[in-house]
């Protein structure tokens, strides 16, 4: 049983932007809710919703429209992406790890890549994979070993790429390989489309939760990228994807803030119906102020968030900002969707209800994008040296 | 019958704005009517499929369509929904004293401003969620002396005649009439299409005429609750569901469960 979701009341800036959140919330009610349970039971990728989702337009929302974007600022894109989540946290979380795959192109790419590879990606008929993490390293990016040799008009690339987002259904995936030396300073960015000669993917790994979501290895054994492919200049690759990871620990926030209020809105809902002692159990005060707490953070997070979106949308430095949003937004909605189980009791650590899924899924979100830690290291770092 | 270019067909799509289906609905205490401030409100799911029949038709061979709603201020998000799915333009009636209409003020309302139109071809949901009386589009094509073709299930368009399945009982009737000519249409008919956000954009700049009682030529004693057929004299919420009944079984249950029904007159 999916509870229903209760509309936000927002501040939002245009009212074209209403409208936009209005047509995320009809799509996510008619068809995620519809779709989630079974897919996530069956591990089955959900394509056709991206295609849905890439007809509407919603796969492109923060890139300029003269590029085939939607125009829209973070503060918009990312309350589309919550309002998703708050259904069907594969999705908005796909959706996110494609914007991020975009961004190299955008940020750093040539006028000619940038004509040769947005229309297919901004479109709406593909999805990107981001592949900097390595099994031997995933918070120590800088770390990484997977080797690329020029040779002549290409790139020949050797290595095995950890834990990626799309594997085997992604359209086109962003390497972060070495060309150089150890060290931030020897990492490059290159652009793979899917069927790249010596670009194979793994079994997916067997997770926790998000089992629609597929997660693999990326194995490139000598694997050739065309050398025009390559995103910016040689030794550019660390600064995109920190760059890129800025933006997208604030997707990971809008995603967590959506789970979350998807799991208060089911423990309202059953907590209303729900008798003990010969009244409904919402009537019990020792419940209401769980549920007062869950609704409060989950605010809370998303204040935050739109406060570091609204900083990025003005042009204003926002990586700390991104790093807090990201901290507390993950770390809230583990603690909420833990306490929606609570509430329901044992109906909630069943599969009769989603809020078991909810807590599985929301445990992602304290580890991809850079761990909870690691965003605690952004933000003591900052104090630290001022 | 009038000769119909299809390139310039005009198809006028009358949608109105509903509560949303899930949300709690309350009375106005003052008059009884709906309070349809205070709550959510969505196109009312049918007109969808009537925007999507239009399009549809336009798609196939051209003209224009135009989105009626007569509904309070708020109705322009439901108008501005349908041209961002695709339809030209839109018509929106709104005047305080249309409040509390009822179906027959309701349709000389939406008659006047569809002749002020000059529409070759009517589309309506066949019914509304919240009244669900499925009578507007049939009164609507009696003041205007057009063919009713109701409970549609297809529309074809062929020169100047429409042909429509009416689902009906037994089956469906293949029913045919000349242009100008009135059809409303059952979910069967298609599958409703989303906006995209390239729509929402160019909603904004799609033409939404407001015509009040004065400009369709109403006189506002024929409309609105003083000139109702009916009113709601009182109204009381619906009493919270009674504690079910259990039979334990013990051998007797049927015989038990078939003695309740029976008093309930079920059986
Ligand atoms: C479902 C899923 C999807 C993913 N998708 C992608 C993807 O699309 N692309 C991609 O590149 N990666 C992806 N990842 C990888 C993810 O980003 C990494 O798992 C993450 O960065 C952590 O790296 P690790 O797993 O190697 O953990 P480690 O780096 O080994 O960390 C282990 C533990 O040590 C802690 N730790 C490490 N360093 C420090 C420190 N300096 N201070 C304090 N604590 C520290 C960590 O916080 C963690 O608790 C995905 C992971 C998952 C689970």
């Amino acid at each position: 049983m999916a509870a229903v979701i209760a509309p936000v009341d927002r501040i939002l800036p245009t009212s074209e932007a209403r409208d936009l959140l209005a047509l995320a919330a009809e799509l996510a009610d008619r068809e995620l809710a519809t779709r989630a349970p079974a897919a996530e039971a069956s591990g089955t990728f959900p394509r056709e919703v991206f295609d849905l989702l890439g007809q509407a337009g919603l796969l492109a929302l923060p890139y300029p429209e003269a590029v085939g974007g939607g125009g829209q600022p973070y503060e918009v894109y990312l309350q589309v992406l919550e309002e998703l989540a708050a259904r069907w946290l594969t999705v908005p979380l796909g959706i996110s790890v494609h914007v991020l795959s975009c961004f190299p192109v955008i940020a750093w790419g040539s006028e000619e890549q940038q004509e040769r590879w947005l229309p297919q990606m901004l479109g709406g008929t593909t999805i990107g994979a981001y592949c900097l993490s390595e099994p031997h390293c995933g918070s120590d990016a800088a770390a990484l070993t997977t080797r690329a040799e020029r040779d002549g008009g290409v790139y020949r690339v050797t290595g095995t790429k950890a834990w990626i987002t799309h594997a085997g259904v992604a359209d086109f995936y962003n390497l972060l390989v070495r060309t150089g030396g150890r060290g931030a300073q020897g990492i490059t960015c290159l652009l793979a489309p899917s069927g790249t000669p010596g670009l194979s993917v793994a079994a997916p790994e067997q997770k926790m939760g998000m089992s629609a979501s597929p997660t693999a290895q990326v194995l490139l054994d000598g694997a050739e990228v065309d050398a025009a492919d390559r995103i910016g200049a040689e030794g550019d690759g660390f600064r995109i994807a920190m760059q890129a990871l800025d933006a997208g620990r604030l997707g990971i926030a809008a995603c967590a803030v959506g789970l979350a209020r998807g799991a208060l809105d089911a423990a309202v809902a059953y907590a209303r119906e729900r008798q003990a002692f010969g009244q409904p159990i919402v009537g019990f005060q020792g419940l209401q102020f769980m549920l007062a707490d869950m609704d409060t953070r989950i605010h809370a997070a998303r204040a935050l968030l739109l406060d570091a979106a609204r900083r990025k949308d003005a042009g204003l430095p926002f990586s700390i900002a991104a790093a807090r949003a990201k901290l507390f937004a993950t770390d809230m909605a583990m603690s909420v969707t833990t306490d929606a189980v609570q509430v329901l009791g044992g109906a909630g650590y069943t599969t009769d209800f989603p809020v078991e899924r909810y807590m599985r899924e929301a445990k992602v979100l304290q580890i991809v994008e850079g761990t909870n830690q690691i965003q605690r290291v952004v933000i003591g770092r900052a104090l630290a040296t001022g | 019958m009038r000769e119909v270019d299809s390139e310039t067909m005009k198809i006028v799509v009358c949608v109105k704005q509903v509560p949303d289906s899930w949300a709690e609905k309350t009375l106005r205490p003052s008059d009884n009517t709906l309070d349809r401030e205070s709550v959510d409100a969505v196109m009312n799911e049918l007109d969808e499929y009537a925007v999507e029949e239009a399009l549809r038709l336009q798609e196939a061979q051209g003209g224009e369509v135009v989105v009626l709603s007569m509904g309070p201020s708020q109705a322009t998000d439901t108008i501005r929904k349908a041209l961002s799915m695709g339809a030209d333009a839109g018509v929106h009636v709104v005047d305080d004293g249309l409040h509390g209409s009822d179906a027959v003020a309701t349709s000389l309302a939406l008659a006047k401003a569809i002749e002020a139109q000059g529409a070759d071809l009517v589309i309506f949901g066949s019914e509304s969620t919240d009244a669900r009386m499925s009578v507007v589009p049939a009164m609507v094509a009696e003041r205007l002396g057009l063919p009713q073709l109701t409970f549609s299930s297809s529309v074809a368009v062929d020169g100047g005649t429409v042909r429509t399945n009416r689902v009906t009982e037994y089956g469906y009737d293949v029913v045919e009439a000349p242009l100008p000519a009135l059809v409303s249409v059952v979910e069967k008919i298609n599958e409703p299409r989303y906006p995209s956000f390239k729509g929402i954009m160019a909603a904004k700049k799609k033409p939404v005429q407001t015509l009040g009682l004065a400009d369709l030529g109403v006189a506002a004693g024929e409309v609105g609750l003083g000139a109702a057929w009916s009113v709601v004299a009182e109204a009381a919420a619906r009493p919270p569901k009674a504690k079910g009944t259990i039979v334990a079984d013990d051998g007797s249950g049927g015989v038990a469960i078939a003695d309740y029904l029976s008093a309930q007159k079920f059986i």
